[in-house]
């Protein structure tokens, strides 16, 4: 009853949702959320994959993931911090000393 | 059951994934991504993943959710005024949802084609599983995955630094 199409349609559902918040929000944070809802979508069609396919790589390829997405967001949360302590604005459009 | 849990948490997800998008506030659109890793955890379940909707409970909504929120007090974020879009960057966002439609296109067509059948019985994905598949085939990746925490630990320890 429970396609693995149904998982598949809603990790493309989610990866839309966070694809246009991170094109469309200015703010670095908010952006860095629509990132982890994208990484989490692949998840999910990773795990629906993994259970069709009767293989467990794919749930170790998740494991690997998540670890991946921690330590991406401990470093880039530091990063934000440090630029932004600096400032008093979190909107990335005024991050534009390095435009050529 | 199966069915009903799975349309129930999906809609639950999807609902608190557009409202991550539209809240202005940024502890309103974490509290919707807590949501959103909370039904993901359950649909794990209903895809007998055991040990990663464990993790994805613990490593995800308790600990990466919550230095999201540690982050987002640290910053004052909530004292950001409101987004007004440059003049010159006004294209941005129809663009942005012109894209987003374009996917939701392709998700619509994963639809139309024929499904693929479920499993008819859930693999083994017990933490013995999981851990035998690591520790032999994968362990190279393993290693590298603890030296990969090191590098964010230290660097994240550096970035931070007050000199």
């Amino acid at each position: 009853m429970l396609e693995t199409n149904y998982f598949v349609v809603l990790a493309g559902l989610l990866f839309a949702i966070g694809a246009v918040t991170a094109l469309t929000r200015r703010n670095a944070i908010m952006m860095f959320m629509a990132i982890e809802l994208m990484l989490n979508a692949a998840n999910l069609a990773l795990v629906a994959f993994a259970r069709q396919w009767q293989q467990l790589d794919g749930e170790l390829f998740v494991f690997f993931v998540m670890t991946v997405a921690a330590s991406e967001v401990a470093v880039g949360l530091a990063l934000i911090v440090s630029i932004f302590k600096s400032r008093s604005s979190t909107d990335v459009d005024d991050l534009h000393s390095m435009k050529g | 059951m199966d069915a009903f849990l799975f349309f129930l948490f999906a809609a639950i997800a999807v609902a608190c994934g557009i409202n991550l998008v539209v809240q202005t506030h940024p502890i309103s659109s974490a509290l919707s991504l807590i949501g959103v890793m909370g039904s993901l955890a359950v649909l794990y379940l209903l895809l007998g993943a055991e040990f990663l909707a464990a993790a994805q409970m613990i490593v995800y909504a308790g600990a990466i959710m919550v230095l999201f929120v540690f982050v987002i007090m640290l910053l004052g974020a909530e004292k950001l005024p409101a987004q007004e879009t440059r003049p010159e960057m006004r294209w941005q966002r129809p663009l942005a949802i012109g894209l987003g439609a374009f996917l939701l296109l392709q998700v619509g067509l994963a639809l139309a084609l024929p499904g693929m059948r479920a499993a008819p019985e859930p693999i083994d994905a017990s933490p013995l599983a999981i851990g035998m598949k690591l520790f032999t085939t994968y362990l190279f990746p393993f290693e590298v995955a603890s030296v990969l925490l090191l590098a964010a630990m230290v660097g994240a320890v550096t970035l931070t630094r007050k000199d």
